[in-house]
């Protein structure tokens, strides 16, 4: 063999210029250098995180309390971990493009057009499938189990398999930044730009595998919930005294089940056509481009609404809680939630109105797309209605709460706008479209997941967070949003195209100095998130809340301790009635010894979940850069964990009824012992988690 | 086990009174749910099959490629395999001595290798007539539809190994008979499946 061959059987299609570091040393341009100290900052900062983890002597108790754990809350806490960190990646790299267009009005700007085209390819694949995709898994992990009195998910092992295949991509998409290139072909991918005609190199292939990798492990997450919400809920805990988070969760659930596989078939169907000379997406030899077009949004309109669902079930909670109210029109909330489930399979082809379809097709997906706008309406009033003389309180998730119905709605509006499909055609491809699609989703979902991770915080770790940061923080992304997207609309109706890396009309120029002075309080508004964590970490002495009950609130995931024993509840609770908890403190029924205890069994820690999660990362990096061993070892590695897994018997341990009945007792005796707190000491460290009844002329 | 018998729509697990109440039929349900989106998968393949029919730009076609002599022993093959899979299940479930279980487990294993072994000539034969994937959108369609069928009959034929190799590791314990009912449900959807594919690849194609 020459050396060559050998070259390539070993590493494959790598080589020096695959590392941004080489190519910015050949090539000192100010957007290598960018690109170099992109690749830079995770390199160093994998490498800070090996050193602080051995100086701390954090690694056995990083994979023996952590990785291994099968627990669904610290599994739930992971994934919000994982989109803090794609987060922070992907909002940089907005705040980078937007720099960039400000800065490229008739100039050159700072980044080469293909790495802007990098850019917004891998911020908008990460801010989908490596941001809101974990952080909502994350809340609907931590939280339904609790509320439907559960003690873990369906399937624990499968939880953590996704989880881990989840990590894997998005370590490949961070992988990306420093070995090699990512895609040029945005998040949707579209070929025949995609195929190798056209992107021989290694971009498009991180991204098939990375969503890959997320794509299996979010249709395993969706059949875990699912089954949880069907078969795993208390006694009493019918499907209609369910907190309308778990419906929205069921409701995504569901979306995941049958909207992931068309992507899993479009990227696989991409791959054949990349790695085997297929012809389902070229332009030669039959290849048709439409099917794949046609693929992706029968998954991606759906999608939108796995995004958006989890987050209308935080505001329904957390507008409750903080209006000391029932939910108003319960029923109606659920009907809405399941009628938008419906209607979201039926509204893909609104995403290519222009790609030669007829106008009687094009009429038809316009009107049934205005058609969803009906149950997000009904849903608006509802929260509007919980709030009506409720006893209001504007802690920080209720701020994000409100921001959001206010915001929401505008950006709705713009919906239907382009639903209509001659509208379309004018702003189509426009940045109007990007303004449209930030203004839902940001308000639409990361508000709603910020809030949701403000709301259980204390419930997960025993402490609140700083208020006063929070509000600071709900500020800037308030501030920070319309000043970042109200001038995209007014570009995008001036005929600004998106994804453009340089400008030639002057007119744009205030306005996305504008939009870029909105980023960079965008990434203040991140910032000051962190700040809050590290804040309440550091005073968390004085903001403990060990009862549990922080906020006077309604479902049974307050009733147990904060943080909660790792089997949940120490007997399985039984259930009369919508809002579980606050039912039972009305009646004085809460924090009640049980008569009896019995033995609980859990689930012992497993290494399967990163095993399968490591190996499935390391087959997709083979795959990208045809490093044929490491491929067909990462593959038969995951396989064979699942199998030798089967054969374990030994996967449960007993916790003895005499220690959950001890914990239980000094648990109740502090609740006895400590004094309750009316609800204008909320946010004072005289909130020790334990409510005072709500006086019955408020209640009733 | 509380009652005699599980609620799940396949074979009750008489006998298995170690599981937990509800255990056997969270698993199945968890599992029905997979297959649904299994289903889905193939649906969409169907579809991109169906837009492709046309899109042979010169390449060998239907006409000239599909055997239906062929395929129809294919079907024969791979229907009979859920006959014994089925009477493996009643095994299972009647016979204490596990040898109906296995025997019958192995004749499901040795017909769907069969059935593989008959599908891969097929292909072998097609690629010896120059219709391979890379030459059309038809030929690209067809062999990603037909050979993911064949990639789960693979993997059912994995699975069956496997689980002989645990009857005689664990005997038939309760984990043991929840993994050959689970392992039914596949093998039972992949001859649906494939009834879709004689219709709809092979009939269509030779007859239509």
């Amino acid at each position: 063999m020459t050396d060559a061959a050998i070259r390539y059987a070993l590493f494959g299609r790598l080589d020096a210029k695959a590392f941004p570091f080489v190519r910015a040393w050949e090539n000192p341009n100010l957007s290598e250098i960018i690109g170099a100290a992109a690749g830079a900052m995770v390199v160093i900062g994998a490498v800070a995180l090996v050193v602080v983890l051995t100086w701390k002597r954090w690694w056995r108790p990083l994979f023996l309390d952590w990785l291994t754990s099968l627990d669904h809350k610290k599994i739930g806490i992971m994934y919000v971990v994982i989109a803090g960190v794609m987060l922070s990646r992907a909002l940089i790299e907005a705040v980078l493009m937007r720099a960039q267009q400000s800065l490229a009005v008739n100039a050159p700007g700072i980044v080469a057009p293909e790495h802007f085209a990098q850019l917004f390819s891998t911020h908008g694949t990460i801010m989908i499938f490596f941001m809101a995709m974990p952080f909502l898994t994350g809340l609907i992990n931590y939280v339904v189990p609790l509320q439907i009195g559960a003690r873990d998910v369906a399937f624990p092992l499968l939880n953590s398999i996704s989880l881990m295949l989840t990590a894997g991509g998005a370590g490949l998409v961070m992988i990306s930044l420093a070995v090699g290139e990512f895609s040029t072909g945005g998040w949707s991918g579209y070929p025949p730009y995609t195929e190798t005609a056209f992107q021989p190199g290694v971009g498009p292939d991180y991204w098939i595998w990375a969503i890959t990798l997320s794509s299996l492990g979010t249709t395993l997450s969706g059949l875990n919930f699912a089954a949880t919400i069907y078969k795993k809920r208390c006694p009493g805990m019918h499907l209609t005294r369910m907190p309308l988070f778990c419906w929205t969760a069921l409701c995504t659930s569901i979306l995941m089940i049958f909207a992931m596989p068309p992507l899993t078939l479009a990227t696989a169907l991409l791959a054949l056509d990349r790695y085997l000379g297929f012809h389902f997406f070229t332009n030669d030899l039959g290849g048709n481009m439409m099917n794949y077009v046609n693929l992706f949004w029968l998954f991606g309109h759906p999608e939108v609404y796995i995004l958006i669902l989890p987050a209308f079930g935080v505001y329904s909670e957390v507008i409750s809680a903080f209006s000391s109210k029932e939910l108003y029109g319960y029923k109606s909330l659920v009907i809405a939630t399941m009628a938008i489930g419906v209607l979201s399979f039926t509204v893909w082809l609104h995403h290519f109105f222009t790609m030669g379809q007829s106008a009687n097709v094009n009429a038809f997906f316009g009107v049934a797309t205005m058609t969803i706008a009906v149950p997000t309406g009904v849903k608006v009033y509802d929260w509007i209605w919980t709030m009506f003389r409720g006893e209001l309180r504007f802690t920080p998730p209720m701020l994000f709460s409100v921001a959001f119905i206010m915001t929401f709605v505008l950006g709705g509006i713009t919906g239907v706008m382009l639903a209509i499909p001659p509208i379309d055609f004018v702003v189509h491809n426009t940045v109007f479209l990007v303004a449209h699609f930030h203004n839902v989703l940001i308000p639409g979902l990361l508000y709603g997941m910020i809030a949701g991770y403000q709301y259980w915080f204390p419930k997960a770790f025993g402490f609140r967070l700083s208020e006063g940061w929070g509000k600071i923080s709900f500020v800037c992304w308030v501030v920070g949003f319309y000043l970042a997207f109200m001038p995209l609309y007014v570009l995008g109706l001036g005929g600004m195209a998106r994804r453009s890396q340089a400008l030639f009309d002057p007119d744009y120029e205030p306005w996305l100095i504008v939009a870029v002075v909105g980023a960079f309080i965008l990434l203040a508004a991140l910032a000051t998130l962190f700040v809050q964590l590290w804040v309440s970490i550091r005073d968390r002495e004085h903001n403990r809340v060990p009862v549990g009950d922080p906020w006077d609130a309604r479902g049974l995931e307050w009733s147990i301790p904060a943080p909660p024993p790792e089997y949940n509840f120490a007997t399985i609770p039984r259930v009369y009635h919508l809002d579980a908890f606050y039912w039972r403190k009305a009646r004085g029924d809460a924090y009640k010894f049980a008569d009896s205890y019995a033995d609980i069994v859990i689930p012992k820690n497993s290494w399967v979940g990163p095993i399968v999660g490591g190996a499935g990362a390391a087959c997709a990096f083979g795959l990208v850069w045809h490093i044929w061993w490491l491929t067909i070892l990462g593959f038969a590695t995951a396989w064979l964990a699942v199998i030798a897994r089967s054969f374990v018997r030994d996967t449960h341990r007993t916790i003895r009824a005499a220690e959950v009945e001890s914990t239980e007792r000094r648990w109740l005796a502090l609740a006895a012992a400590t004094r309750p707190i009316p609800r204008r000491l909320e946010e004072s460290s005289a909130n020790l988690g334990l409510a005072e009844p709500f006086p019955p002329e408020v209640t009733a | 086990m509380s009652g005699p018998q599980l609620k799940h729509v396949g074979l009750n697990l008489t006998g298995s009174d170690e599981l937990e109440p509800g255990e056997a039929a969270l698993g199945l349900y968890g599992f029905w749910i997979f297959l649904m989106s299994d289903a889905v998968l193939f649906a969409l393949l169907f579809a991109v099959y169906g837009t492709q029919l046309s899109a042979t730009v010169g390449a060998p076609g239907p006409e000239a490629e599909f055997k239906l002599g062929s395929a129809f022993l294919e079907t024969l093959i791979l229907l009979t395999s859920s006959l014994t899979f089925g009477l493996s299940a009643i095994a299972m479930k009647y016979d204490r001595t596990r040898t109906g279980l296995v025997v019958w487990l192995c004749v499901t294993l040795a017909l769907g290798l069969a059935f593989l072994g008959f599908e891969i000539h097929d292909f072998v034969a097609m690629f010896r007539d120059g219709a391979t994937p890379d030459r059309s959108g038809f030929l690209s369609a067809f062999f990603a539809l037909v050979p993911t069928h064949g990639l789960h009959v693979t993997a059912g034929c994995l699975w069956i190994a496997v689980m002989l190799v645990q009857i005689a590791v664990h005997g038939t314990d309760p984990r043991v008979k929840l993994d050959v009912l689970k392992l039914g449900l596949f093998w039972h959807f992949l001859d649906i499946v494939w009834i879709a594919i004689f219709s709809v690849v092979y009939l269509q194609g030779t007859l239509g």
